[in-house]
């Protein structure tokens, strides 16, 4: 990782930091967004700092805010951000050879420090694992420096995002832009006719069962969303409605 | 309100762990091993299912009802928001542009009108 002499000194750190930095707009955007709704759905400036330090992960803080504002139990709240993450996993089937030579510690730091952006221009950047040591020592070094930079820009202007919230009123109702995030990053992952069903599927049930205690809609309609999914999937194209 | 709980920190390290968990899924364990079939192919449906779930109730609901007038700023805004992002097909910064399309038609609509 980062804090290592023989990752940052390596030709590559500088890459991956360069790589990174051409998205940075977009990313210091996204997390000065965060750091603001992170307030805005009423958390202090203490939770905040802390999530935004912490959790790394915009998509499933976004979620977790007003879940945890309306005092869903714990339980519920970790498992629609381990939902909301599940790609994450399909990522790290993809890192595994990338990753396996390194002890356990450093692996779990990789992960932990790789979001969405890291994985795509790490994949695109080196489409093989390392055959190699110098390969290898390449592509951490890499990795390193991508996951440096995104850390960086993403926590820097998280906190930014919390200091200048509470410079904001709250009834400019600011926290939406944390909702209307989510709403871009589903659109992302419509990437099919079956997804947009499992939304569609999902935000209806997530209505309709909302009188259910403890938040167990979001459950409930991620269970209803997956099932029908799957079920659909079983009936041949030939099958179908065309539309 | 703003006040902060032990309960919630607490949360914010869970939600750290899971971040980890998620992310180095398939690197804890150094035998070779995979889901079942099944459940690879629901990892397909579960994002975007938990997202619209988390989502759906925070457009179309107020005080845990379903809102009664289309005068609603967060429709007009998540609609916007939206056309846009498939406007732009997702290319580019297209998410930051959900946002700030979406802020656009929220805020004067919110703030103007007192929708």
């Amino acid at each position: 990782m980062f804090f290592f002499r023989a990752n940052y000194r390596h030709p590559e750190f500088r890459q991956g930091v360069r790589d990174t930095l051409a998205v940075t707009p977009g990313l210091a955007a996204w997390g000065l967004m965060t750091g603001v709704a992170m307030v805005k759905t009423g958390m202090s400036t203490f939770e905040s700092l802390f999530m935004g330090v912490l959790v790394f992960a915009g998509s499933s803080q976004l979620a977790a805010l007003p879940l945890i504002t309306a005092g869903a139990p714990m339980w519920v709240i970790l498992a629609t951000a381990f939902c909301v993450n599940l790609r994450f996993m399909v990522f790290s089937i993809h890192l595994r050879p990338y990753v396996m030579h390194l002890p356990l510690w450093q692996r779990l730091l990789s992960g932990y420090l790789t979001t969405d952006l890291s994985y795509v221009m790490f994949v695109k950047r080196f489409p093989h694992p390392g055959a190699d040591t110098a390969q290898r020592r390449a592509q951490q070094a890499y990795l390193a420096g991508n996951c440096f930079m995104n850390w960086a820009s993403w926590v820097g202007c998280s906190i930014l995002g919390v200091v200048l919230a509470n410079f904001i009123p709250a009834r400019w109702g600011l926290g939406f832009a944390g909702i209307l995030a989510l709403v871009g990053v589903m659109c992302s992952l419509a990437s099919s006719r079956l997804r947009v069903v499992s939304a569609g599927v999902a935000g209806a049930a997530a209505v309709a069962a909302f009188a259910l205690p403890l938040k167990l809609n979001i459950l409930v309609a991620i269970a209803a969303a997956v099932a029908l999914c799957l079920m659909l999937e079983k009936i041949p194209a030939s099958h179908r409605e065309p539309t | 309100m703003n006040g902060t709980d032990l309960w919630t920190l607490v949360t914010i390290v869970g939600l750290a762990c899971v971040t980890v968990l998620t992310r180095s899924f398939f690197f804890i364990s150094s035998k070779p091993w995979s889901l079942p079939h099944w459940a690879q192919r629901g990892l397909r449906y579960a994002p975007i299912a938990a997202l619209a779930a988390v989502i759906a109730p925070e457009i179309v609901m107020t005080q845990g009802h379903l809102v009664s007038s289309w005068q609603d700023a967060r429709l007009f805004a998540a609609a916007a928001g939206a056309i846009w992002f498939f406007w732009r097909k997702g290319g580019g910064q297209a998410v930051l542009g959900t946002i700030v399309i979406g802020m656009a038609v929220y805020l004067p609509l919110h703030l103007g009108l007192g929708w």
